[in-house]
């Protein structure tokens, strides 16, 4: 019989741009360290491990041998998955799986990234096909541009909206001592920032970051006796579409669309706006911020920046998105989305300290990445009831 | 020790070299291009979507496709940026020149956008939905580089 | 754990380089061949796992190129980096989690496109052992030199793993290089890495192969009689291969007890039938048939002399040419599953055991074999 799945620890590393002190395999372990910890497991009591990067960011083949002495999966099941940016997200929903299978009570779920070892836009333009995609693109930014400048075109959005989404999110990573960047901007700030791509400036986006993220799931037989209350997984989706950047529409996430769509469908969520406490949506860049919850069904198709303009998403709003600073504050590509995961858990146990959202039923954690991918996993306080 | 000491091993000069196999449909756009300067797309025999870059399936309908039709060389600017930060071209292990004109171009006949440069000499012209035509290369040795870049026409 | 059956298999033949298909198109291929076999449309299939590597394909994101092609633009789907067995894995306990009745798992590998040394020498740590110079083909060949030393395998029989593979490779048509070889051929074959000859070494291939896993409720509902999984096991080794004895496989050891514990398997040797391994180089085969308790330690080489494991023998290896025949990076272990099922069906034709009712396939990832993964398929649910 399938088993119900839920998160009982979580553990991450303090985020930073450079971390020449540790090598790969010893920032997956202070991961590792911190959410054993956390459940009050021993290694000898997880059944198997999950591991996710980007390859090209360290260049090192077969990361899931090459890191057991990190995570602690000698002489255990390991595997890994990789799927770009949406890596951590994609791993998180391994996990899920595993656990629900039946095969395994506790699997230990790792993502992480040492960023500073490699030029990182170049690697992520590596990402790309060789033959088609790879002479323009130029790393994330370039591709975020064009959705922002075909959102703009298509809803008369500006500048000023994305810069707001920015300012929100450096503002909630002062609460996160976990941050790479802790600093609050203003709107001009981030308007008179350096123009990387037009429309995005320099405090438009995420940084690049070493650090690791582990996420302890277990099952319903076990999930209560390690957690006093856990973090029920309700649901978990994803899409991957098209084979080239050229295949998307520019403007829209279609694959947030119909991740989520399937999810709240299976979750009974009809409006989730309304049904969901909190968000840590995978958002690279500021305009994501407005684009992508239209996609998932927040607001209407166009209301985004007035949405986030009204205060609802910060600290204290109807729905506070991102009270870790997300992506823009921390991004070690292959653990980010599973940060999300593992901030989203936080908030459900009651654990997220000074970001703690107060009373939190149902929350959403987000992966982003490949060629507008988005993977997503509904978290909840309650047993599922299916 | 006044401070601790960190050591990074650099991997160097270290590369590794790949031929992509471009298969049926990539061979037959770049032999096009390179012959005649036209480009090619491919169209589904079920939903009778146009794809560039040319490839075998269909992703929607999960159909073969072996229908070439020539598209553009003229088009729309579907959407765009202007890069301007430099970063390492994996390609050239140099940083790539900046400024320059990113842009998905919808061309003529197309469904699908088409990844290129588009020139900035000015860069008021440049706009969602500004019309645009590929410049060729005269020595044209079926690559992607083929094409310069696309202009806007006023 | 529910029950799951493999009712689909899609192999491209392995060849040399497909110089007239991308990624995507042998996704393809190999996709729907597996529909085809299965007997369903890929509407039937509720989600999807891809299973690439991206130093191989030569792009981060490898799974970019094949989601599409592979019929998951609008399903859920997820990429496993590793040997195929692994991805297979994966799919497998998507299928039982009660979230998709069928999964589609496919793993694709060009070797022609790159040069395969510096592949796998990436994955030799970067900060002490990648400046030596050290590849696939020597960690492997040391451990051989270890292998042998301990329980006293000679080179003829090393030998004779290659001549049994090659051969067997000549009566499948989806095989890569099948030959008529003798042992001294093999041993006159120029010397790669000592002990390993040109002809000890597999090729390096291109190919794509998909299967489809079925829960018990979609799996009775198939076209041909499902064949059933019965036991699966995964675990691996230390990394620097200094802190492992080189000449055992304590990994394959565990978890191949792992997989007949679920199969109620207790002794192998005599309740499997027949086994496809990972015989990337000649010794691997004999080391892995004596970690999986197929043999006993130190014994694999003389069972192979006796024809044990030949085809008409008490319990045929690679039956299919195995790796040797043919060998593209990835998908190899996803083969060995697909050759499992394909005798299992009794749909061998030359090449088909005398006895299939249970078979075992076997991956590997990493190393000289650090991590394993054993597959236990039956006839009987």
């Amino acid at each position: 019989m399938a088993k119900r799945v839920a998160i009982v620890g979580t553990g991450q590393t303090f985020h930073k741009s450079h971390r020449p002190d540790v090598n790969g395999q010893e920032l997956i372990n202070e991961a590792v360290r911190a959410a054993l910890a956390d459940s009050g497991l021993k290694m000898d009591d997880i059944d198997a491990v999950i591991i996710g990067n980007m390859d090209h960011f360290e260049g090192i083949n077969y990361v899931d041998c090459w890191s057991v002495d990190g995570s602690g999966a000698t002489m255990k099941p390991i595997f890994k998955i990789t799927t770009g940016g949406t890596t951590g997200c994609t791993i998180a929903i391994g996990g899920y799986h595993l656990v629900a299978s039946g095969a395994f009570d506790r699997v230990l779920v790792i993502g992480w990234e040492k960023n500073s070892e490699s030029d990182t836009s170049g690697a992520i333009t590596t990402a790309f096909d060789p033959v088609w995609d790879r002479l323009v693109f130029a790393g994330a930014i370039s591709g975020l541009a064009a959705e922002a400048q075909a959102y703009m075109a298509r809803y008369g959005a500006t500048d000023k909206d994305g810069a707001r989404v920015s300012v929100r999110d450096r503002k909630h990573a002062l609460n996160n001592p976990h941050a790479q960047l802790r600093k609050e901007v203003t709107l001009d700030e981030v308007l008179a920032s350096p123009m990387l791509a037009d429309p995005i400036h320099l405090l438009d986006v995420c940084p690049r970051t070493d650090g690791a993220c582990a996420v302890i799931m277990a099952s319903e037989d076990v999930a209560e006796k390690i957690c006093k209350s856990p973090d029920w997984i309700w649901g978990t989706g994803n899409r991957h579409p098209y084979a080239y950047l050229g295949d998307a529409d520019y403007g829209r996430l279609t694959s947030m669309k119909r991740a989520s769509t399937e999810i709240f469908k299976k979750a009974g969520i009809k409006e989730p706006r309304k049904q969901i406490n909190v968000i840590e949506l995978y958002q690279p860049y500021s305009f994501a911020g407005i684009i992508w919850i239209e996609d998932m069904g927040i607001v209407e198709p166009g209301k985004g920046a007035e949405y986030i303009g009204s205060g609802a998403t910060d600290m204290g709003g109807e729905l506070p998105i991102n009270p870790s600073g997300g992506v823009i504050s921390c991004n070690p590509i292959g653990a980010t989305g599973l940060i999300r995961c593992a901030e989203a858990a936080m908030q459900v146990m009651g654990k997220a300290e000074g970001r703690q959202v107060p009373d939190v039923n149902f929350a959403v954690s987000t992966g982003f990445g490949g060629c507008w991918w988005t993977d997503m996993v509904l978290h909840g306080k309650k047993k599922p009831n299916y | 020790m006044a401070e601790k000491e960190y050591i990074v091993i650099e991997s160097g000069e270290a590369a590794q070299p790949f031929d992509y196999a471009v298969g049926m449909h990539g061979s037959k756009f770049f032999t096009e291009l390179r012959d005649n300067k036209k480009l090619m797309g491919v169209r589904c025999p079920k939903c009778k979507m146009v794809y560039i870059p040319p490839r075998g399936v269909c992703g929607p309908c999960f159909e073969e496709m072996k229908d070439f039709v020539e598209v553009g060389p003229g088009g729309v600017i579907g959407t765009y940026t202007i890069l301007r930060f430099a970063f390492i071209d994996p390609e050239t292990g140099q940083q790539k020149p900046v400024p320059y004109g990113y842009g998905f171009i919808k061309l003529d006949g197309a469904d699908t956008l088409f990844q290129h440069y588009i020139d900035i000499v000015d860069e008021k012209k440049i706009k969602v939905g500004a019309r645009v035509e590929a410049v060729f290369a005269d020595e044209r040795k079926g690559t992607i580089r083929d094409i310069l870049y696309f202009r806007v026409i006023d | 754990m529910d029950r799951a059956a493999i009712i689909g298999i899609g192999m491209t033949k392995v060849e040399s380089r497909k110089l007239d298909k991308t990624f995507a198109d042998m996704a393809f291929e190999a996709v729907r061949k597996a529909l085809d076999d299965a007997g369903m449309t890929i509407a039937d299939i509720d989600n999807v796992i891809t299973t690439s590597n991206d130093f191989w394909d030569g792009r981060t994101i490898s799974c970019m190129a094949v989601g599409d092609a592979s019929g998951a633009s609008d399903k859920n789907i997820s990429c496993v980096e590793g040997d195929g067995t692994f991805g297979a894995f994966y799919g497998l306990a998507r299928t039982l989690s009660g979230s998709y009745g069928t999964t589609l798992v496919t793993g694709h590998s060009k070797g022609s496109q790159s040069v395969s040394s510096l592949i796998t020498n990436a994955a030799f740590d970067p900060i002490y052992n990648r400046t030596l110079g050290a590849d696939m083909i020597t960690a492997c060949a040391m451990q051989s030199n270890a292998y042998m030393a301990r329980t006293g395998t000679t080179p003829e029989q090393l030998a004779r793993v290659s001549v049994k593979n090659h051969g067997n490779a000549m009566m499948n048509e989806n095989a890569h290089l099948g030959m008529k070889l003798t042992v001294k051929d093999v041993l006159g074959s120029e010397m790669i890495a000592d002990p390993l000859h040109r002809l000890d070494c597999s090729p390096v291939s291109d190919g794509c192969c998909a299967i489809i896993i079925a829960d018990e409720k979609r799996a009775k509902k198939s076209k041909k009689k499902p064949v059933w999984i019965k036991g699966v096991g995964m675990c691996a080794d230390a990394y620097f291969l200094g802190d492992r004895d080189l000449s055992r496989s304590e990994s394959l050891v565990k978890a191949a007890r792992t997989a007949y514990k679920m199969a109620g398997i207790s002794d192998p040797g005599k309740e499997i039938d027949l086994a496809e391994v990972y015989d990337a180089f000649s010794y691997q085969e004999l080391m892995w048939l004596e970690g999986l308790g197929i043999c006993a330690d130190a014994d694999a080489g003389k069972q192979l002399e006796k024809g044990s494991f030949d085809i008409p023998g008490r319990l045929p290896v690679n039956a299919s040419g195995g790796l040797m025949g043919g060998h593209a990076v990835i998908a190899a272990g996803l083969y060995r599953i697909a050759e499992v099922v394909r005798q299992i069906r009794g749909e061998a034709g030359a090449y088909q055991a005398k006895k299939a009712d249970t078979g075992l396939a076997h991956g590997v990832n990493g190393l000289a074999g650090q991590s394993h993964c054993v597959w236990i398929l039956g006839k009987d649910r």
